[in-house]
């Protein structure tokens, strides 16, 4: 092993040749779960933000309170590309039982900032090393020795901060907005950075490329991650009942909608104009839901794929009785000791058809964080105006991680609060069949409880019912109401939001995704162009049913590919069972399904391998193979 | 010339008790279940409970069916097998101006149901909630509930050899502030309980044992209405006086336990157990479980706690009902998302 000395001097030779690299690179900040790092990188993302530059955060953790690694990445991307990718360039290393496996991930030319007795340069010798005695300038700082695992965090905001010259105040600034109201948090915090910078910048020279320079693409943006959004929506949708069992990923689309009904919906005399009920489990939250949807309020869940699991049968008779309620769920990857903490879009199949027989359900797919809001609040419209139960399908990813987006705007309609019959409606009318179609849109007119007329009320069960709500096994009468429910069904198509057509140009070749698959495919699109010379279309699907838009993309491609993050080709199915038969020999998949989030490259390989083009490019050839020698050294 | 017919009787808010019916019953002729029904009717009829102020929940199976019988002026939600509170709850939540009375049976509450009862008695959720116990399940034609006693049998000639989950004893553990239990055949006892428990703000749990003629009426079955008839021993005769009737005639003070209802009423309990307090929760309790011990079935009002704030309360909700507040009330104005929008920049 050559010497520590020896290597960084050979860095330094090495890296002074190279050219910088500005706003294009990601950091990865390697800790231990529950050291409360969480805030300090959320310093670091606001802080690159603040210097203009589009950046993304993921947070990389393990089902665990406290004591297992978890990885933080955090990328900064000139083009406002903000997906996954694969090598992260710059590494904080503060878990001693990761390090060494972190350190070896680092592509060549790399940089490590790590705590100094980790003694990284044992393991290569040509990347960047920067060893920070953490624990020493935090205990400088920090007399109250339970703080220190805390502040310790904030030191290497500080020292990262330096080392890719992002300027000093834009952190200031950014601290100072997240403490607004505790000074004496902020200062301890700022004390921190100020230690941690102050140390960067009398010990080391730059030895590495990489510089956070100053844009001007993020003005005017703001930073939010995917469940606090949603909440939002909820929140500026009216809910007013929202019951919930506690779940990973989902818990925070609770907290957020809690914490903005307390803020916003609470009267001058002291009053709730709502309620939010912790649930013995996702069968009671469910219920609650369509009891309240029932009886006239606005009401909500949040879960993950586990409780979807266990409101099946309330979905049904939500389905079949018709009643609004709105249920998030952010995917996570398969049951709680599978990948709990890991993202997927493996929920769509069984949410589409969740519960039993005939039942189907409308499923709207944000794929962006201004989406969670905007889907957030449309899906009350769409459960009131469609009287059944609207799953809004976001996953881990999205929901948990902080994401750069334009301003959400205000709803620019009224509420929709859907065909409700009032006391006065009743005296004009004479009287009311709940289930009968008067207006053609397979869409019958309800009453509330509390209607004050003697024909106000109906009796709600599943199917078993004739047109007038009234007790029926007649053959005719359940036929009657299973096709009135498709057509509703069908009619949804037209209601939920349209297809985003990304990309329609000339090309015989399309793509067809959801979600957040949408940052990795948006990023892969420019790479097939530039290195196949492929210019693919792209159309984004936000809601099932599918809208006719979706049938004449496929129908004007000769090859569609779809892109979804699950085994079984989820989409895929739906589409076939929607498509003609003619056009389903079309489609081709293109699966990810391994708990983290979609990358650009690999839809870029596997696009590639299946339109057969021989060899890879030449720029990546030599990309590889450099690599690889950096690894065998 | 053809005589005017006598007006029907009228309650006090000027409804004859036809307003109160509801649709033929289909269970079994001589079904407990309809004569709850009946009582029912009667109950609401007699305090002149508006029928569209009423919301009607149900589970599944027999006794589920049955608020199809009675007041059909009533919203009505025949739900999910063992979920009613669930249901109940959010329908609460979303209008909580209403008088909700819920009907379960053995199996949708004791078995199926178990883990949201004991939830909604924690809560002490404002419902009226009935269980129709007959210690079977009828619509699958026979089989032993959770609530079945000890060494009662089927008509096959099985013996149950579990012991019997006493629904009282443990809603008056959980929380539910007004708990009995009576017989379907006992007008009285019936229709004075069901009166005081419309005029109750909190849980009122019901347990009624409901004989099931068809598959549970015979020897060797506890639940049968040979068994109810020999071995029901009532530990208070129920009195109810409505805030609108005049008090006419005044009790003995040493017999009568008198309650004050939310509304104004009275309950009057006349002790047949000495000493039994009904606002003593743990001597509820002991009572419930020395009678199984002795092979009694206690019948009356065995707790009443009247202090207790509901799930309403604590909610602390606005006056009128979620459901129908106007959107200047639930959607925050432009200036809030502005607002979030900066300090998100």
């Amino acid at each position: 092993m050559a010497t520590s000395n020896l290597a960084l001097g050979e860095v330094q030779s090495a890296t002074s040749t190279r050219p910088r690299v500005i706003n294009d690179f990601s950091i990865n900040v390697a800790t231990v779960n529950g050291s409360g790092s969480q805030s300090a990188n959320s310093v670091l993302l606001k802080s690159i933000f603040g210097m203009g530059v589009p950046v993304s955060g993921k947070n990389l953790f393990p089902s665990n309170i406290a004591g297992l690694p978890t990885w933080y990445t955090i990328r900064a991307s000139k083009d406002g590309y903000v997906a996954r990718t694969r090598d992260a360039e710059v590494l904080v290393a503060i878990n001693p039982e990761t390090a060494r496996q972190d350190v070896l991930a680092l592509p060549n030319g790399g940089v490590a900032i790590y705590e100094e007795n980790l003694n990284l340069k044992q393991y290569r010798d040509d990347i960047a090393f920067y060893p920070v005695p953490f624990d020493k300038i935090t205990a400088a700082i920090c007399p109250e020795a339970k703080l220190r695992k805390l502040v310790k965090n904030m030191v290497y905001v500080g020292a990262v901060a330096q080392i890719l010259k992002i300027d000093l105040a834009v952190v200031e600034n950014g601290l100072r907005k997240q403490f607004a109201k505790k000074v004496k948090v902020f200062e301890l915090n700022f004390g921190a950075v100020k230690a941690g910078w102050d140390y960067a910048e009398s010990t080391f020279t730059k030895q590495d490329p990489y510089f956070i320079e100053r844009m001007d693409k993020t003005a005017g943006k703001i930073i939010i991650d995917g469940n606090a959004a949603c909440g939002m929506g909820a929140v500026f949708a009216g809910v007013t009942v929202v019951a919930w069992y506690p779940i990973t990923p989902s818990t925070s689309v609770v907290e957020a909608t809690t914490d903005l009904l307390k803020k916003f919906r609470v009267t001058p005399e002291g009053k709730a104009t709502f309620a939010v009920v912790q649930a013995e489990d996702e069968l009671a939250a469910i219920g609650m839901v369509l009891g309240a949807g029932w009886s006239g309020a606005r009401s909500m869940t949040a879960t993950s794929g586990p409780g979807i699991s266990l409101m099946a049968e309330f979905s049904g008779l939500g389905y079949y009785a018709e009643i609004p309620g709105v249920i998030f769920d952010v995917q996570r990857t398969g049951p709680s000791t599978g990948l709990p903490t890991r993202t997927s879009q493996a929920d769509l199949l069984s949410t589409v058809f969740l519960s039993h027989g005939d039942t189907k359900h409308i499923v709207l797919l944000p794929g962006n964080v201004k989406e969670c809001f905007e889907f957030g609040y449309s899906a009350f419209d769409l459960a009131e105006r469609i009287q059944t139960p609207i799953f809004v399908l976001s996953d881990l990813d999205l929901g948990m991680n902080n994401w750069m987006s334009e301003k959400f705007e205000y709803p620019d309609k009224p509420l929709d609060r859907g065909k409700v019959l009032t006391a006065e409606d009743l005296e004009r009318l004479g009287g009311f069949a709940r289930y009968r179609d008067v207006d053609g849109d397979a869409i019958g007119w309800r009453t509330l409880p509390g209607t004050m007329h003697p024909k106000g009320a109906y009796f709600t069960r599943g199917t078993g019912h004739n047109d007038a709500a009234v007790y029926s096994e007649k053959p005719e009468d359940y036929v009657e109401n299973m096709d009135r429910l498709a057509r509703k069904f069908d009619n949804a198509r037209k209601l939920v939001p349209a297809p985003v057509t990304v990309k329609n140009g000339t090309s015989k070749i399309g793509i067809l995704a959801f979600g957040t698959s949408d940052f990795a495919i948006r990023e892969s699109l420019d790479q097939m162009k530039k290195q196949y010379g492929q210019d693919v279309d792209y159309m984004r699907i936000r809601a099932y049913p599918f809208a006719h838009e979706i049938h004449d993309f496929v129908a004007s491609h000769e090859r569609v590919y779809v892109v979804e993050q699950n085994r079984d080709a989820q989409l895929e199915s739906l589409l076939k069972l929607d498509l003609p038969a003619e056009q389903v020999a079309k489609l081709r998949s293109i699966l990810h399904f391994n708990g983290l989030p979609l990358d650009a490259e690999t839809v870029t390989e596997e696009f590639a391998t299946k339109e057969g083009f021989s060899g890879i490019s030449a720029s990546h050839v030599e990309d590889v193979e450099v690599h690889q020698g950096a690894v065998a050294s | 010339m053809a005589t005017a017919a006598p007006a029907p009787k009228v309650n006090h808010i000027g409804l004859p008790i036809l307003e109160y019916r509801g649709g033929k019953s289909t269970l079994c002729a001589g079904c407990g279940h309809n004569a709850i029904s009946e009582r029912i009717i009667d109950a609401m009829f007699q305090m002149g409970v508006e029928p569209e102020r009423v919301m009607k929940m149900s589970g599944i199976g027999c006794s589920s069916k049955s608020p199809a019988y009675f007041m059909s002026r009533s919203h009505a939600f025949n739900s999910v097998h063992g979920r009613m509170p669930s249901v109940s709850t959010g329908a609460i939540l979303g209008n909580h101006t209403m008088t909700t009375i819920g009907v379960s049976g053995d199996g949708d509450t004791a078995s199926i149901g178990m883990g949201q009862f004991v939830h909604m008695m924690r809560r002490n959720l404002p419902m009226i909630y009935i269980i129709e116990d007959n210690g079977v399940y009828g619509l699958t034609k026979g089989q032993f509930s959770a609530t079945a006693d000890l060494g009662s049998k089927l008509k096959t000639g099985v013996v149950n050899d579990l012991p019997a989950i006493d629904t009282c004893a443990l809603a008056i553990q959980l929380g539910a502030t007004f708990v009995g239990r009576s017989f379907s055949g006992d007008k009285k006892q019936l229709l004075s309980m069901l009166k005081a428990a419309i005029a109750h703000k909190g849980t009122v749990m019901l347990d009624v044992i409901s004989p099931c003629v068809t598959f549970n009426d015979h020897e060797g079955s506890t639940k049968s209405y040979k068994f109810m008839q020999d071995n029901d021993e009532p530990i208070n005769e129920v009195d109810f006086v409505a805030s609108f009737d005049e008090i006419e005639v005044d009790y003995g003070s040493g017999e009568v336990y008198e309650v004050e209802m939310h509304d104004g009423s009275n309950m009057r309990l006349h002790k047949l157990h000495e000493d039994y307090d009904p606002t003593d929760k743990s001597n509820a309790v002991r009572t419930l479980m020395e009678a199984a011990q002795n092979e009694e079935v206690l019948t009356g009002v065995f707790y009443i706690n009247t202090g207790k704030p509901t799930f309403i309360d604590l909610l602390n909700i606005v006056d009128e009902p979620l459901g129908t507040l106007p959107e200047s009330l639930t959607r925050p104005p432009k200036s809030a998302l502005d607002g979030l929008m900066a300090s998100l920049q």
